[in-house]
This record gives C-alpha cells, structure tokens and sequence, in this order.
C-alpha cells in the first residue's frame, strides 16, 4: 500500500471480549488499515498494546486498563474516561483522553505524549525514563494524586490545575520523591512539604518555555481551550538536586 | 505470548450498588457490573452481599449456612434449636451451573432470640452480642459448618468460582435488594474455598475487599479479646469484626471508623490543628491494633448505609459515581458504565479517604 494512503474502518465493539478486539486491530493494521472507530467500548483492556507504525484509533467509550501499553507510534483518542494503567512503558505515539482518568498513567513511560484533559489518580509518571530523542511527555489538564513523578528519571510531566476547585492542591502528598531524571512543569504552586527531597523548585528559563510551550498549544488545540487562558498562571518546575540520589546509600 | 499469560496479571474485583431510597433491583446488575471485570479474578471465588431481600422476614435473623458433611448440618441444627426459635430452617435454592462443582451442603435459616436468654444473667444481654456469640461458636466449634451470613434481611451468597457464575448458581436474579455488593478474587496467600470466598459478614455487615491485610494477624489477635474468632482463612475477615467492634459495640461514627481502619500518618496529625491532632493522635494510641496495613479497596455495607474505603496510599482501585438515588462504586469505571451508561457524576477514590453512602430517613 502506497505511504500516506488512508484507510479507515469502525468497529461496533460493544460487548467484544478485548482478545478478539486486540487480534481484529493486529489483524487489520497488518492488511494496512490506517484509522479505526471503536464504538461501544467498555472496559476492554490492553487497547493498542504493541501495535507500531501511522495508526489513528478513536475510542468512543471507557476503555480498560494499560490503554496503549508498550505502543509504539499509533495515536489513539479516548472520547470518554480513562481507566488505569495508560501508556503503561510505551515507547512512541500519543494518546488523548477526553475526560478523566485513573492511577498509575505513563509507568515507566519512554517515548510518545499522553494528554489527558481533566485529573488523574495516584502515581501518574512514575518511573518514567529518557534517552536522547525519545522524550515521554504527559500533560494533565486537571489535578494529580500523590507519588506524580515518583522515581521518574526522565521526560516532561506537567500539571495544569484548570478548573481546580479554591484550596485544592496542585498535586498528592510525595510529588517527585525520589526523582532523579526529567522535570515537572507546574502551573501554579504547591505546598513545600508535599515535595520530594530529592527535588528542588526553579524559576523557568528560556529552554524550558521552548520544551513546554509546544505542549500547551497541543493541550489548548485538543481540548478546545485558550492558550491565554493557560498562561494566566506562572509555572514552577521541579527538577531533581542530585542525579545519584542512592549512588551512596549501599557503599560504604 | 501464552507463556508471558501463565501468571494472569489480575488482582480481584469489588463492586456496589446501592438505592437510598430503599428502591430494590434483581441481582441482574450487580452480576451484570462484577461480570465486566471477570478478568481481575481466576476462578476461585466469588461472591454477593443482598440487602432487602427477605422483607418476609425482616426482624429474622437470616442465617446462611455452608456444611461440608451432614454431620454438620445435624450438629448445627441441634445448636440452633437450643438457642434460637427457627421461624424456618430450608436449603437455599441453587441452579446447576456447569463450571460451580463440588459445592457444600447451603442452607438458610430464619431465627428469632427466646427473650428469656436475654435475662438470664445477673446483667441483660444484647440481642446482637448474644448472636455473635453463637455464630462465633459455629464457626469455631462445630466440625464442617461455617455461618456465610447472619443478618437481618440479608444475605451472603458466595462459592468457589467466577463471580457470574456464583451469581447464576445461587438464581440472585430472583432476589430484589436495595443494596448489593459483589466480589470477584484472585486469591493471592490463602486457599481457595467456599468459606474463604469473599463477602466477609457478621450481623448485618458485609465486606468486600480487593488487596491483602498484611496486618491481619495484629488485627486477628486484638480481636480475640473481644470475643471475635477468626476462623475463615482470609484476611478480610477482621475487617467485618473490626466494624462491628468500633461501630456498633464502641459507638464510633463510620467516619471516624475509617479513620481508624485507614488512620492518617502521624507526620500528617503533626500538621493538623490542635483538636483534631489530640482526637487523632488518641485514636492511633487507642485502635493502634485495629489498623489495616497493605494495600486495600473495600466495600463495607450494613442494612443502612454502603462505605467505599481504600488504604491511605491507595495502593488498589476505586471508583464511584451516582445516578439519581442510585450509588455505585467498582474497582473499574466501566464496571459502572456496563451497567448505568449515564451517570450524574462520577469520581476517583483518593487514599484513606471514605465515600460514606447512607440510606434515606425513614426508608
């Protein structure tokens, strides 16, 4: 099939167990289709695990846990919540959640974006690495559970904070603990004693409004909101004081 | 890809539902929600908690037997008509379901206390404390028998198997409850078995649980003081009595009981303002013993009001959300969706903090 061709396909998915729904997308993206509907999702989970190359998948529904596991360029678009689990250590690509979504997103992340238009659960980002071009990102319209960025060594995550309610912090208790690799963007502030000792707050400087501002004008273009109105608020980032936080710890 | 499949990555399921206003539904949904997360348990339990569902005989205590011998069964009955009036004693009704084998012999009974085993002693005793006691003594004395529920117009229905297939086993579509609670395991450090299957009850609590008390023998151990034998195999059993003893014996508010259950890190109680930090600090010095450690999500219900719980770090799934008087909570938001689409919110739990659902005054 000749590169650049489109070819699309839906698939009424309801009460599909995710097995066959996985094989049938295997299946078709190796015939050489290029963009999928999936009507009537409903917890199916393991959705896009491990396919590779240009393919577009929108998702009407919730799908289940590890959405998009070790993909590795497909872009897949959630109308509706997220569940656990997404972009369980994939390597490229992107996926966008209309919505909100669960725990654990990005874990040991290494390549590709995820977006996710409104909060996310505990221990988003953890783990997540980097190695020269392949830079895993995570922007999150909303607000984050506890242990964001926990032992991340690598990438981007940022928190916007939008529509956050009066007193509700940014971020969960154990933000960046134990990080030492990557940065976080925060827009907004958070309690000192909710961080991480291995992380310390900077100001933003020229570089970082280079990585971060592409980011935001993606989020603002998804999710239809204003970019003015993102850039309202200050951002902090956090990065990490040391690179060997343990490098000591078992020496002597 | 079969072989990276040979450990199912799976970790039990737990789903809610419950009507406020007293409204009661067939067990069509609760199977309907719990069935959707089949692939979070492996086959060996599942269970069901119905509230409403004997209205017949609601001020009955509602026994729920499983015998592994009709010596039990024999044993049992002796006991039970030496120490309560049975209203009716009857197998309860079960299907053949294909995959459901070898279950244990299951009965029902409806038992009423004689009133004058209340005043015997020198100091009345509590109906309730008296019906722990016996169902204490069942499970710790008498050979092959084991009370899966002993409520008040409730019931536990549970059985080595998938959650669907207990369900269709024990016809719960022909039940109407206002409240359910489900449970699918994937058991991880305990056996298998009928008696071990998930929910956990003692009067009219049920528990639910999706996770592993590794403090269960702290907990096991306080609780014997108290009259509470656990005999169950399972860790989860010491969060039924746990809520019987600071609720119901100890007065505590489920608030606070969460609080105990799940109770905040002390760096957390230095922040907290004077009177909270001397009502924490006392709780943790108090009910140190009743804490939950590990990960959990949990189900707690009684007859009036259905709590979501998870463990402070929320090391295990929980969503809820509510459509009208109906509540729902799973360990999936797609568990709710399968079986309420349109929802008029919908929320990730956060660690150690309860969702308290409580049924409307007067219903």
């Amino acid at each position: 099939m000749p590169e650049g061709r489109v070819m699309a396909m839906e698939i009424n998915a309801k009460g599909m167990y995710y097995r066959d729904l996985n094989n049938l997308l295997r299946e078709k993206v190796a015939e050489g289709v290029t963009e999928f509907t999936l009507q009537g999702i409903n917890g199916q989970r393991y959705l896009g695990t491990g396919l590779k190359g240009k393919v577009k998948i929108e998702v009407y529904g919730t799908p289940g846990n590890d959405l998009g596991a070790f993909m590795d360029g497909p872009e897949i678009i959630v109308y509706g919540n997220g569940q656990d689990g997404i972009a369980n250590t994939m390597n490229d690509g992107r996926i966008v959640v209309h919505g909100h979504a669960g725990d654990v997103l990005g874990y040991g992340m290494r390549g590709g974006e995820l977006y996710i238009r409104e909060s996310v659960g505990y221990r988003v980002g953890i783990h997540m690495k980097e190695y020269k071009k392949q830079v895993p990102v995570i922007v999150v319209g909303g607000t984050a559970g506890a242990f964001f960025g926990e032992y991340m060594a690598g990438g981007i995550l940022v928190v916007l904070g939008l529509n956050k309610k009066e007193g509700e912090p940014l971020t969960g208790d154990y933000l960046g603990t134990g990080m030492h690799g990557g940065v976080i963007y925060l827009r907004g502030e958070v309690e000192k004693d909710i961080l991480g000792k291995e992380v310390a707050e900077f100001e933003l400087n020229e570089e970082d409004y280079r990585r971060l501002n592409p980011l935001l004008e993606n989020y603002a273009n998804f999710f239809n909101v204003s970019l003015d109105e993102i850039k309202k608020v200050p951002f902090k980032k956090l990065v990490p004081v040391s690179h060997r936080p343990y490098g000591k710890l078992y020496t002597y | 890809m079969d072989r990276t499949f040979e450990r199912i990555p799976s970790g039990c399921a737990i789903s809610g539902i419950m009507n406020v206003a007293g409204q009661r539904i067939s067990g069509e949904k609760i199977i309907a929600s719990i069935s959707l997360m089949h692939d979070r348990s492996n086959g060996l339990g599942g269970g069901f908690a119905a509230y409403g569902i004997y209205p017949e005989f609601a001020d009955h205590y509602a026994f729920h037997l499983m015998y592994q011998s009709e010596r039990g069964r024999t044993l049992t009955e002796e006991f039970l008509n030496k120490h309560f009036i049975i209203e009716r004693g009857e197998p309860i009704p079960t299907r053949p379901v294909a995959t459901i084998t070898d279950p244990p012999l299951l009965w029902r009974y409806f038992l009423k206390v004689p009133e004058e085993r209340l005043y015997k002693n020198p100091e009345p005793v509590d109906e309730r404390d008296y019906v722990v006691e016996k169902v204490m003594y069942i499970n710790d004395n008498i050979p092959d028998s084991y009370v899966a529920s002993s409520g008040k117009n409730m019931g536990a229905f549970k059985g080595v198997g998938y959650p669907e297939d207990i369900g269709r086993f024990f016809r719960l579509e022909e039940y109407e409850g206002y409240l359910w609670t489900a449970h699918g395991r994937f058991p991880t450090n305990t056996p298998g078995w009928w008696g071990g299957a998930h929910p956990f009850t003692l009067l009219d609590w049920s528990v639910v649980h999706n996770g592993e008390i590794s403090s269960y023998g702290i907990n096991k151990r306080y609780l014997e003081m108290f009259g509470y034998k656990c005999t169950l195999m399972t860790d989860t059993e010491v969060v039924a009595y746990a809520v019987d003893l600071l609720h119901r014996r100890h007065d505590l508010p489920l608030e606070i009981v969460a609080k105990v259950l799940a109770a905040p890190f002390w760096k957390d109680i230095e922040k907290m303002d004077e009177e909270d930090r001397k009502l924490y600090t006392a709780l943790r010095q108090v009910y140190g013993s009743s804490l939950l450690n590990g990960p959990f999500s949990i189900i707690v219900a009684n007859s009036k009001v259905m709590m979501g719980l998870n463990d402070r770090i929320k090391l295990r799934p929980m969503v809820w959300g509510r459509r009208g008087d109906f509540y729902y909570m799973a360990s999936e938001e797609s568990a709710i969706y399968e079986i309420e689409p349109a929802l008029d919110e919908v929320h990730v739990s956060k660690g150690g903090e309860p969702v308290i659902v409580r049924l409307k005054e007067g219903e």
